[in-house]
């Protein structure tokens, strides 16, 4: 059962100073989130959704509590193992896509896979593997400026999931997005965790995310308000 | 460091335009300063071998009266040519000087003059001393272009030279300037008539005497007499080597410009970046760089100015500096005026020790001011990086 479990958050508290005082953005956080899940952090702005995933994803750490990611507890990892953490379990994708503006798409899939130095043979096979999955290999040589929004944030997925992370974190990944993007990148990720079992965390307010979430987390001034699961029927999930 | 040197390369690339700027801006620096640096290397080189072709040869042996810098020691300083030396005299491995004070009236001016006396048929410097064999019923001339200058004397110009002999007595003759040479060692020129040894020692009654003796080579093995004093080709050098510090420390100001110039270009592209890369820094951070990483990569990005500086100075730079080394630099004004030994046209001499020793100053320079602004990044909360804010 512990082996299913990819998230564990304990009693988590964040508290961030300001002015003279502090401003506490998670109260008393309590989850587990397990392998393959397709779950969603919803709630209106300043719930803390964006704080929860960052401490998850290990850019922030905990004021109290734990927070066990993929068996690392992420509030007693130093800035290196953080990294490490990082670079090897966690992709990321961003509302305003975070791609490197100088770099071809290609180059930016391939950064992940730099940075865990893989051979360059087999990076150039994951990258176009990746591009594929996204349906964006027409476009390898393209620059970002190049692209749509929608184009921008394939390549965003493509570069998250192009090593096989154990967990993707996507902060309103739809919030730049028309609707049909939205719907096609949503299907695109849904694809993924489906098809490789990668677990996906999304923060989101839109609907459109939120009618896709298997499991929907309400979060609501810093607390845990609902944790709703959406049971899926066989055929539904075929 | 790899995976950063690629990552620089390619974000530099992309960068485009401000990056040529600064890199433009910083070849020059590499070119202009291995062009000084390289004019001063030759000046000092030709002014040393001036030195050595028209007046100090491969060192010399002073009689230990003769002060070059005061005229009065040269009553007293000759003596006969010493034992030991002799030999050298003989096979021309030194050739004796007799110098003595003089006056020349040319068109009615009274110009002193250090009256030197040398062997016609000396070899060991450029001096064209074989003139002197001149057939002239007066004391035949050299003198120098400078010396020409000042007295407004021309070949074949005939004047009366006064001068002293040994026992203090004024005796005059009519001498006749059979060639003016050109050279560019003031010292060597300035002030300075050259007559046969022989005629000189004559006239003054210093038969066999001599002030000073030049070795053809500098490695010559000699015992120096008691009497008389050794100067090497170094220390008579000495005043170049200083004149060309004290000539570099004054260019050292003009680099410091040349590369503070540079180096502001590249701080304020750093600053800029890392105020409008925000995102991208947040985003690395995201993907698994430290914050120390990317503190390296913008340190790298910002180094990596100089070495395309430096290929870019290779590719304009190397054709010019070969071309300088080649047709040399002739300067506007004239050198002969300047009272030191520099040629009107100065060839720069460039050394591996030159261009590695720029290429290295320009390199750590340029790595200093890339990492100073990049510090800021260790202190940046990613999370706020990430959403581009300025912090």
């Amino acid at each position: 059962m512990e082996n299913h479990v990819l998230i564990r958050i304990d009693g988590l508290v964040k508290r961030f100073p300001m002015g003279q005082g502090e401003f506490t953005a998670l109260r008393d956080i309590s989850l587990t989130i397990g392998r393959g899940e397709f779950t969603g952090l919803v709630g209106p702005s300043g719930s803390g959704k964006t704080t929860l995933l960052n401490i998850v994803g290990s850019l922030d750490v905990p004021t109290e509590g734990a927070v066990v990611v993929d068996g690392r507890s992420v509030g007693r990892l130093s800035t290196r193992e953080a990294a490490q953490l990082r670079k090897e379990r966690l992709g990321f994708i961003f509302q305003s896509y975070n791609l490197l503006a100088v770099h071809t798409v290609y180059e930016n899939v391939e950064f992940p896979l730099l940075l865990l130095k893989i051979p360059a043979e087999e990076r150039r096979r994951m990258v176009m593997d990746a591009l594929e999955w996204v349906g964006l290999v027409p476009k390898v040589k393209s620059k970002p400026p190049q692209l749509s929004g929608g184009e921008c944030q394939r390549v965003a997925i493509a570069r998250a999931m192009v090593k096989k992370p154990s967990l993707v974190l996507a902060d309103e990944p739809t919030a730049n997005l028309d609707a049909a993007n939205s719907h096609h990148i949503l299907q695109t990720m849904e694809k993924l965790n489906r098809e490789l079992g990668t677990t996906f965390l999304f923060a989101t307010h839109d609907d459109k995310v939120i009618s896709y979430l298997r499991r929907k987390i309400y979060l609501l001034d810093g607390r845990v308000d609902k944790d709703e699961i959406i049971v899926v029927s066989k055929t539904e999930s075929l | 460091m790899r995976l950063a040197i690629k990552l620089a390369w390619r974000n530099l690339i992309g960068a485009g335009l401000r990056t040529w700027l600064n890199v433009i801006v910083l070849s020059f620096s590499f070119v202009i300063i291995i062009w000084m640096k390289g004019i001063m290397t030759g000046w000092d080189h030709q002014a040393k071998t001036d030195m050595t072709n028209w007046e100090i040869g491969g060192g010399q042996i002073w009689h230990a009266e003769y002060d070059p810098y005061d005229p009065m020691t040269l009553n007293d300083a000759h003596g006969p040519v010493p034992e030991a030396l002799a030999q050298g005299v003989e096979s021309g491995a030194l050739m004796p000087v007799l110098i003595v004070q003089g006056t020349i009236y040319p068109e009615g001016r009274m110009v002193p003059v250090a009256v030197r006396g040398v062997d016609p048929g000396q070899t060991i410097l450029q001096l064209p001393a074989h003139r002197l064999d001149t057939v002239t019923d007066a004391i035949p001339a050299l003198i120098g272009t400078q010396m020409a200058h000042t007295t407004r004397l021309k070949a074949g110009d005939r004047m009366i030279l006064r001068w002293r002999d040994i026992h203090g007595t004024f005796d005059a003759r009519e001498m006749e300037i059979v060639e003016i040479f050109s050279c560019t060692v003031p010292t060597a020129d300035a002030g300075q008539i050259y007559i046969p040894l022989e005629t000189l020692r004559e006239m003054t009654l210093l038969n066999g005497e001599t002030t000073l003796f030049t070795f053809r080579n500098e490695d010559t093995a000699v015992t120096v007499p008691e009497g008389w004093t050794l100067k090497t080709k170094k220390e008579l050098t000495r005043q170049v080597d200083e004149l060309i510090q004290t000539k570099s420390a004054g260019q050292s100001v003009l680099f410091g410009v040349l590369l503070l110039l540079a180096m502001l270009a590249i701080f304020d592209t750093q600053v800029l970046s890392i105020f409008r890369r925000q995102k991208e820094i947040g985003t690395y951070i995201a993907l698994g760089y430290t914050r120390g990483e990317v503190v390296g990569l913008f340190t790298v990005e910002g180094s990596m100015h100089a070495v395309m500086a430096a290929m870019l100075a290779t590719a304009y730079g190397l054709p010019f500096l070969l071309w300088q080394a080649k047709e040399g630099w002739t300067m506007p004004l004239d050198t002969s005026q300047f009272g030191m030994a520099i040629a009107q046209t100065l060839y720069p001499v460039y050394t591996v020790g030159l261009v590695i020793s720029t290429i290295l100053i320009v390199l750590m320079t340029t790595a200093i001011v890339s990492y100073w602004p990049s510090r800021r990044i260790a202190r940046m909360n990613p999370t706020e990086a990430l959403r581009g804010r300025l912090q």
